[in-house]
């Protein structure tokens, strides 16, 4: 919300305030102003000057030479092109050393060999359009019809193009402050000024209204108030400066008297206004109902719009003459041939503008002041101003009295005045007359233990609203800050707990941890190959995303963490060991909302970077949160995955994750040309295995005994297998087996391995005899036997 | 020269004088054994000087002193001696023992130190080469804000508590005093899944749920993702991080949501920050504040930081709403509380002046190694 300070002095006697002074302190109670600018601002040495003289330039056909005055000293030489110039004309003059809009530095200079001592402005070199002062022509210089110009004068003083404009942040709550009124009644409230508000006077005199209009709401439910006034002889021309420069500052480009009329009432009193032109009214009936269901339209805009029964239109007798509180109809559109005119002054319901507008894709500044909630009562204070104005600027004849159809009830709210309550709840210590003195500024009235509250501000329904109004303009910065009393003990859950281990264990690993969208696009389960009959497929999907990179929540980690690998791949990264801490969403019923389940993934490239990597840090990370007895297997169905390198492991039979080397089309699918491992734990199922308390064991008091052993078994026996045959057959003596050697080729027959094992074995309460040690060994190597290895000799 | 003896006498042949000579014969041997020891000792003083080696020492070692040594040899001929003699033999045979002893100690410790010399000059190394590094991992910076950020609340009291990113659009909106139509909804361009299902526009619903089970007192933070409907650019992102806080009890007064927020941010932004409240709307609370710290840039001047304000807007916070709290079927005529919120992307941006908003999810190692 822009706001002309020339408009807001009007009302509230602010004199000449610093604007910064005035900015912080109605930001400080509650009218955020997001910044101000004066303007005409970046013009400077711009001065009101009259040509004395014009003559041809000899070396040119259409350069002129001009003498300008400009009040003091002798006329200027300046030399334009411009040709639509007379002697005695005011003009623009830019002086040697003066500046225009954009940063354009104007100096003394030669044209065609004849100095220029600065340069005649046309409206644009200004900033100003024809729309700012309609009698000007903009191809050419700026010949000034105002009364009153001083020559000399700085430009922007003399074409009023020197208000402060200041630009506000207005809450939803606050729709009244969209208007200039509103933000003067908080800037009198404020300053603790009086707010000289002015009650409009028409004189009328042009026949009865209520004889040339008929006006009824069939939907009282959306439109709790409707009033319309009928003006007729229009006279349709530009408005006055002052109305012209009043709207130009906030923001609103001026049209003709009629346009300008509505929009400054809409400024002025946050009431949206419209007008029909009374000759396109078929029956001069105005009709206030829901659109018939496919009943078309076309805007003021040109666009043609199928409507439904959920949005309220204005009729004739015949047909739709505008969106109710959106925009008119091109069918009733005032055109110069305009000679009777009906303003419009409505209250409808917000809710039901916002879907409206929301449909027919059509945001304007009507309906975004409907949206929030309007004051009924504030349309015919509305609809008198902008008759007054039509009789202010001549610009027809305006009937008697105004046709309502009113379908609400005119009843302020009451809320009684707590004031202990408040000042417990603020911690304030005000009286109750302090606190009147500040709920009567902002229009409040008071009926004994009551306060009344006025109905343009439906904000202010609870004790606790009130206690904000008497804490904004008491000062929030007046209110002490206390510390909280008892003393609460803050602390973080062993799950929470979890969760950092498993971050300080992965950093500490040598990962880093990395950030991604939880939203992806369909099309990464194909790059990460998952089968069309994934159940994995089927995500919460968002109804309307910003686009399909960003259209359903992802069902796994991978996708986003390749993106985030295949990013540092381009960036010419020559290694990434990446982790993340990622929410996958997992569908459930229909209606319900998804199981949300934390995955650890961890994806790594760069040299040396091969399977067994990925499971040294899975088997690290796991180790180092307890998380022990589980088990792995080869797992070739997951075809994101290299068939042959890829484990699933489990726990007591449930899935904790996979390891595995991506599979090459995966890596081709993003565009990189190298391996890359992965691993994806599912955080839940690790923290449920995890042994969270530590036990001591003690240290052991006699020597342990190694023995190394040398096997032979087919190729594709996995090590496992021997492991687990070494382990049955040392029983509880066995301290560690370690692998140290896998080897293929010379001396072992093909299609065989030879693997090497050392074997510690311990007794925890006494010494190992070499007779115990021979006997284990033995019943290791018959467990060995069974699981197809013997002994290599 | 000796000829044999036997038990204590000695015979020696001396010419045709036979037993004539005894005593001086003894005398004669005496002589030899000293000279003779005398010598050993010169000669082991000479062989210690030539022995550059451990190997040549203990070489030594075993030939002056071993059990077939030289000295040894020379001290089983004691017994020739007079019983006078022996005992001044004998320690003079110990003295040079222990002088040979001795001297070959020193040569060895003497060697010691040069070989330790030697190999402390041959190992010596370019202290310029690189370290030999391991690769450690780096904490994404919106961690490790997060985690300082809960540690300050943890240690005031608060609890962490967590909740769903998919979630029901009461939770987010109506039991939030946003009921459908609100023009406040408005602000927050929200993602649906369904009528009632989206994706939260912030981390409030966790607080109504926890409303909805924890009787007060309750102090909590919820800091988790949250979702909108903003284009990516530089400084906007479909997803970010908030972290708001809910505290609920008796007597909870708006004294006490500023100064609570004032120990904290003075935590986070520095002893000296300089805060200000200032009255803002949010539908659930009420009042309401947006709470700005003094740029620390320019402190107040208005610099670009702060976009020529002076202030900088760091969260949004007030009293829980009344109807907030009877929707969660807390009395709020008995209780009352305060909430606030801040997004964690702009606080990490401006504390390490990052410009871009896309570089925490784009999450490129050289960007996460600076932290």
């Amino acid at each position: 919300m822009n706001l002309s300070m020339r408009w807001l002095k009007e009302f509230v006697p602010l004199d000449e305030m610093p604007i910064r002074d005035f900015t912080e302190a109605v930001t400080m109670s509650g009218c955020k102003v997001e910044s101000w600018e004066k303007e005409g601002e970046e013009i400077s040495n711009v001065v009101v000057g009259k040509v004395v003289s014009l003559e041809q330039h000899p070396d040119s056909d259409h350069l002129w030479i001009t003498k300008t005055d400009v009040g003091s000293g002798e006329p200027l030489q300046i030399i334009t092109g411009a040709q639509n110039l007379k002697v005695g004309d005011i003009v623009p003059v830019a002086l040697h050393n003066s500046t225009l809009p954009g940063g354009k530095k104007i100096k003394r200079g030669k044209l065609r060999g004849l100095e220029s001592d600065g340069m005649l402005c046309s409206l644009g070199e200004l900033g100003l359009t024809k729309h700012d002062f309609p009698y000007a022509i903009e191809d050419g210089i700026f010949v000034l019809q105002e009364e009153g110009c001083r020559l000399g004068q700085p430009i922007c003083e003399a074409l009023g193009f020197d208000d402060m404009k200041v630009e506000f942040e207005i809450t939803s709550n606050r729709p009244d402050c969209f208007s200039v009124i509103g933000l003067a009644r908080e800037a009198a409230a404020t300053f603790k000024k009086p707010l000289n508000l002015h009650t409009p006077a028409v004189k009328g005199g042009h026949g009865s209204c209520a004889d040339l209009v008929k006006v009824s709401v069939e939907a009282p439910d959306l439109c709790p108030m409707y009033s319309a006034r009928v003006v007729k002889n229009v006279r349709v021309k530009p408005s006055p400066r002052w109305m012209r420069e009043r709207l130009r500052a906030m923001g609103v480009r001026p049209i003709n008297n009629i346009v300008d009329i509505t929009n400054y009432v809409m400024l002025e009193y946050g009431q949206p206004m419209h007008s029909f032109d009374y000759a396109m009214l078929t029956g001069h009936e105005i009709h206030v109902r829901r659109a018939a269901e496919g009943e078309a339209i076309r805007t003021l805009d040109g666009v043609d719009h199928k409507l439904t029964k959920d949005n309220l239109v204005i009729a004739d007798a015949e047909k739709p003459v505008a969106v109710a509180g959106v925009m008119g109809g091109e069918n009733s559109e005032i055109t110069d041939g305009a000679t009777t005119i009906v303003f419009e002054s409505a209250c409808f319901n917000g809710p039901s503008v916002r879907r409206t507008a929301r449909s027919i894709g059509m945001r304007t500044d009507a309906s975004a002041l409907y949206e929030k909630g309007l004051d009924p009562n504030n349309c015919l204070p509305a609809l008198d101003r902008a008759c007054e104005l039509v009789e202010l600027l001549d610009a027809g004849d305006v009937t008697d009295g105004a046709v309502t159809d009113i379908h609400f009830t005119p009843e302020c709210l009451r809320i009684r005045l707590d004031t202990d309550w408040i000042n417990r709840f603020l911690d304030t210590s005000l009286s109750t007359d302090e606190m009147k003195a500040i709920l009567s500024k902002l229009d409040c009235t008071f009926e004994g233990d009551d306060i009344v509250v006025p109905t343009f501000r439906p904000d202010l329904v609870h004790k606790a609203d009130i206690a904000e109004e008497i804490a904004r303009f008491y000062g929030y910065d007046k209110i002490p800050g206390t510390i909280l009393s008892g003393g609460a003990q803050g602390k973080y859950t062993p799950r929470q707990k979890f969760e950092s281990a498993v971050g300080t264990t992965m950093l500490a690993l040598g990962a880093s941890e990395i950030m991604t969208y939880s939203f992806i696009s369909p099309k990464y389960y194909d790059k990460i190959r998952m089968p069309a009959d994934s159940p994995l497929r089927k995500s919460v999907t968002i109804s309307n995303p910003l686009g399909e990179d960003t259209s359903i929540m992802r069902t796994t980690a991978l996708p986003s963490m390749l993106e985030a690998l295949a990013r540092n791949y381009n960036n010419r990264n020559e290694a990434a060991c990446l982790y993340e801490l990622a929410a996958v969403y997992l569908p459930t019923e229909e209606g319900k909302l998804p199981d949300e389940r934390l995955r650890l993934i961890c994806s790594m490239y760069g040299s040396d970077t091969d399977f067994f990597t990925a499971k040294g840090v899975a088997e690290d990370l796991l180790a180092r949160l307890s998380v022990t007895g589980w088990d792995i297997a080869a797992f070739p169905d997951d075809p994101a995955y290299h068939p042959g390198r890829c484990a699933k492991l489990t726990i007591d039979g449930e899935e904790l994750g996979v390891i595995g080397e991506l599979h090459p089309k995966v890596m081709e699918n993003y565009g990189m040309d190298c391996r890359a491992v992965s691993f994806t734990f599912d955080v839940d199922t690790m923290f449920r295995h995890a042994q969270l308390a530590k036990t001591y064991t003690p240290l052991p008091k006699f020597p342990a005994v190694s023995r190394d052993l040398a096997l032979i078994c087919l190729d594709i026996t996995p090590v496992k297998v021997l492991e687990l045959a070494i382990r049955a057959g040392a029983g509880n003596l066995l301290e560690s087996v370690k692998l140290f050697d896998v080897y293929r080729g010379e001396q072992i027959e093909i299609g065989k391995k030879s693997v090497a094992f050392s074997v510690t074995l311990r007794d925890t309460d006494s010494t190992l005899t070499e007779e115990r040690v021979a006997a284990t060994m033995k019943k290791i190597i018959r467990e060995l036997e069974k699981a197809g290895a013997s002994l290599r000799l | 020269m000796i000829g044999w003896y036997r038990g204590d006498c000695a015979f020696v042949p001396f010419g045709d004088e036979g037993f004539f000579c005894f005593s001086a014969r003894f005398e004669r041997e005496e002589m030899d054994m000293k000279e003779q020891l005398e010598a050993i000792r010169k000669k082991a003083e000479q062989d210690l000087l030539g022995a550059d080696d451990k190997k040549a020492l203990e070489d030594l070692r075993i030939r002056y002193l071993g059990k077939k040594g030289e000295l040894t040899a020379i001290l089983k001929q004691m017994g020739s001696l007079s019983a006078d003699e022996r005992p001044v033999v004998g320690q003079l045979a110990n003295q040079i023992r222990a002088r040979i002893d001795e001297e070959l100690t020193a040569r060895a410790s003497e060697l010691r130190e040069a070989e330790t010399a030697h190999r402390l000059e041959r190992e010596k190394l370019d202290v310029t080469l690189p370290g030999k590094h391991r690769e450690l991992g780096h904490k994404h910076p919106l961690s490790i804000e997060l985690d300082e950020i809960k540690e300050i609340f943890v240690g005031l009291g608060f609890d962490i508590v967590s909740g769903p990113e998919v979630e029901y659009d009461y939770y987010n909106f109506e039991a939030l005093n946003m009921p459908k139509d609100h023009p406040a909804r408005d602000t927050q361009d929200t993602f649906y899944i369904s009528d009632n299902i989206l994706l939260r526009t912030q981390t409030s619903p966790v607080q109504v749920r926890v409303m909805e089970k924890q009787k007060p007192p309750i102090r909590i933070i919820s800091p988790g993702r949250v979702y909108r409907s903003d284009a990516v650019d530089a400084t906007h992102s479909p997803l970010f991080n908030q972290i708001e806080g809910l505290v609920v009890d008796k007597g909870i007064t708006f004294a006490n949501l500023k100064g609570t927020l004032e120990v904290i941010i003075k935590r986070m932004y520095g002893e000296d920050s300089v805060v200000r409240f200032r009255p803002h709307h949010f539908p659930f609370t009420e009042p309401s504040a947006e709470v700005d710290v003094q740029c620390f840039n320019c402190h107040g001047e208005g610099c670009r930081l702060c976009k020529g304000e002076g202030w900088i807007e760091i969260l949004g916070c007030g009293m829980v709403h009344p109807k907030v709290l009877s929707n969660c079927d807390i009395d709020p005529e008995v209780y009352s509380g305060f909430a606030f919120g801040m997004g964690l992307e702009r606080l990490v941006m401006r504390k390490y002046s990052i410009d871009d908003m896309r570089l925490f999810y784009e999450n490129d190692v050289r960007f996460l190694k600076q932290f």
